[in-house]
């Protein structure tokens, strides 16, 4: 007995070991490299020095840095507000008794596949050539020139991208809270007088609070990394006005010289990230607690 | 009686308003067919130029844009490394989950697991400058490298999405096993693995739209080895199609068939993986 305990301790120990090497290699040590650089001047390339906390004090007096927050932030609440709303409709539209139910769920998701670079040119075309044509046509002024050009407009063309894409995935996570709620939940609450929004308020959409949570995570996460959009629609531009957290280290790590001080906002954007998750965790688990 | 002719009603109002909405799901793919097959000479500035059927179906904007894209290559690499991908995280998280799982009550295993699964919190942007300098001291800029670090990327996921799913096996399975005679790497491969087989396919669906569609990390992987994934080859020849938007969209259309037809021929599976990763 002994004997088998020992051989499969050490077989889980020779498992463990490898995996957990390869894991610190390509995640922990490049993520202390990182913050280890947010400390220095460097390029990228070539010798660097320490700086001290000069990085991050620079950080928040930094006018393009504070916009590329506020921009980023801006975006993930209004999306995130945008595709839940649709999603949920969507949802309630699609769980309801209709026919070729399989054909529309699987047409509803097709979105989601699809890569968002791609995805973006597509749009891209559209917002600059379809829709202006179309406002010219129809006589609507505000839409004649294309939207991804206007520094107040562009980026609710980031917005309807990246809503056209995550309302396909948060419509499914929805079907499947909607088919937890059981059929006489909705004939007990029909003798009550409860149809139509009060149902939906008092009795489906607390059932399905869980997948609300689960979709608000998913939404706030992938937006505040919003990246493939950003490079298939507006470059970050015009005048800067839609440049993704991600974009902005991306771009001025890389290639602009900055390595050290994007490594530094990068640091910062970890800790970001880091808190809201938290934060929308400890909110999710205490409202699924009082039901 | 009454009940039921006023539901019938309301469902058929249901079903024209989500067929309206599939609409602004099939303009823009409709947008980009009749454009992949049009020559420049058929686009006017007016909506009906644009949008109108071709004249002529002709392949030659697909055959350009294969050629520009280097399409051939990029859908080869596009392929090895999702599929390996797969493979290797199917083989490694299952394993590591298993493990993780299997001595939750163990203190060092349970730091283990937490460890890995915050990882699930860290950015790519913090990671991809040090990647960057990292993967080219290491002779890993290239697809390699892009694939051992997608195994690392996805391991917080999907070891979480293994070791949930272990629960529900009954440690009496093993046990049996055991009696037998036969070892823990044994009984793992000739019992579990083939019992986790759901969770299995659950991890394929989402590894691999994921890496599939990803940008990032061959961008600033793979940047200096001349070799393309496929979202990378629509990235580094955007400049090139210049004006020609006909074969622009030729080569955008060439980039969504293999996913297209990917799920039109697994559509269940993909709707199950998806849900069930994000909901467990």
């Amino acid at each position: 007995m002994t004997k088998h305990e020992n051989e499969r301790k050490r077989t889980f120990l020779l498992i463990t070991i490898p995996i957990l090497a390869l894991f610190i290699c390509f995640n922990t040590i490049p993520l202390i490299r990182g913050a280890m650089y947010s400390f220095t001047n460097s390029r990228g390339f070539g010798s660097h020095d320490w700086v001290g906390l000069r990085n991050y004090i620079d950080l928040f007096s930094d006018a393009r840095v504070g916009k590329s927050y506020l921009f980023t932030i801006k975006l993930a609440i209004v999306t995130t507000i945008v595709v839940n709303v649709l999603s949920l409709i969507l949802a309630l539209g699609l769980n309801s008794k209709i026919r070729a139910k399989g054909f529309f769920r699987g047409a509803y998701f097709l979105p989601n596949i699809l890569g968002a670079l791609v995805v973006g040119y597509i749009f891209n075309y559209f917002f600059t050539y379809i829709v202006p044509a179309l406002a010219d046509m129809t006589g609507m002024q505000g839409l004649s020139s294309s939207i991804l050009s206007s520094p107040d407009k562009a980026w609710i063309g980031v917005m309807i991208v990246c809503a056209w894409q995550a309302i396909a995935m948060n419509t499914i996570i929805y079907i499947s809270g909607l088919q937890t709620v059981p059929e006489d939940v909705y004939e007990a609450g029909g003798l009550d007088g409860a149809t139509g929004w009060k149902q939906f308020k008092h009795l489906t959409f607390p059932l399905i609070i869980p997948f609300f949570s689960i979709n608000m995570v998913l939404c706030v996460k992938n937006f505040l990394m919003v990246f493939d959009q950003i490079i298939a629609l507006t470059k970050g531009g015009p005048a800067q006005s839609t440049e993704s957290i991600s974009y902005l280290i991306y771009n001025n790590g890389m290639s602009g010289g900055q390595f050290g001080f994007q490594s530094a906002n990068a640091v910062v954007f970890f800790i970001v990230i880091v808190v809201i998750s938290v934060a929308q965790m400890k909110f999710s688990s205490s409202k699924e607690e009082q039901l | 009686m009454k009940q039921t002719s006023t539901v019938g009603k309301s469902n058929k109002t249901v079903l024209v308003l989500l067929i309206l909405g599939l609409s602004t799901i099939i303009f823009p793919l409709y947008m980009t067919v009749v454009i992949a097959f049009k020559q420049p000479s058929e686009m006017t500035n007016s909506i009906s130029g644009i949008l109108s059927l071709p004249k002529v179906w002709s392949l030659q904007n697909f055959r350009e844009a294969m050629e520009v894209t280097d399409f051939w290559n990029s859908l080869k690499n596009s392929l090895l490394i999702s599929g390996l991908t797969v493979g290797l995280s199917i083989l490694i998280h299952s394993l590591m989950g298993y493990t993780l799982g299997r001595n939750k009550s163990n203190k060092f295993y349970n730091f283990v697991y937490l460890f890995i699964v915050s990882g699930m919190f860290v950015p790519f942007a913090i990671l991809m400058m040090p990647l960057a300098k990292q993967t080219a001291e290491m002779g890993l800029a290239n697809w390699f490298g892009v694939i051992l670090l997608y195994v690392v990327f996805y391991m917080p996921m999907n070891i979480m999405l293994y070791s949930g799913y272990l629960t529900n096996i009954p440690l009496a399975l093993e046990e049996a096993a055991r009696v037998d005679g036969a070892s823990t790497w044994l009984t793992y491969w000739k019992i579990i693995f083939p019992i986790m087989k759901p969770m299995h396919a659950t991890v394929a669906v989402i590894t691999a739209l994921a890496v599939w569609n990803d940008v990032m990390t061959p961008l600033i992987i793979m940047a200096g080895s001349s070799e393309n994934t496929l979202p990378l080859a629509q990235l580094n020849f955007q400049s090139q199609f210049g004006t020609n938007y006909n074969l622009a969209f030729a080569s955008y259309l060439l980039s969504l068939i293999p996913i297209l037809v990917f799920y039109l021929i697994c559509q269940k599976q993909i709707l199950n993986g998806v849900v069930n990763g994000a909901v467990k």
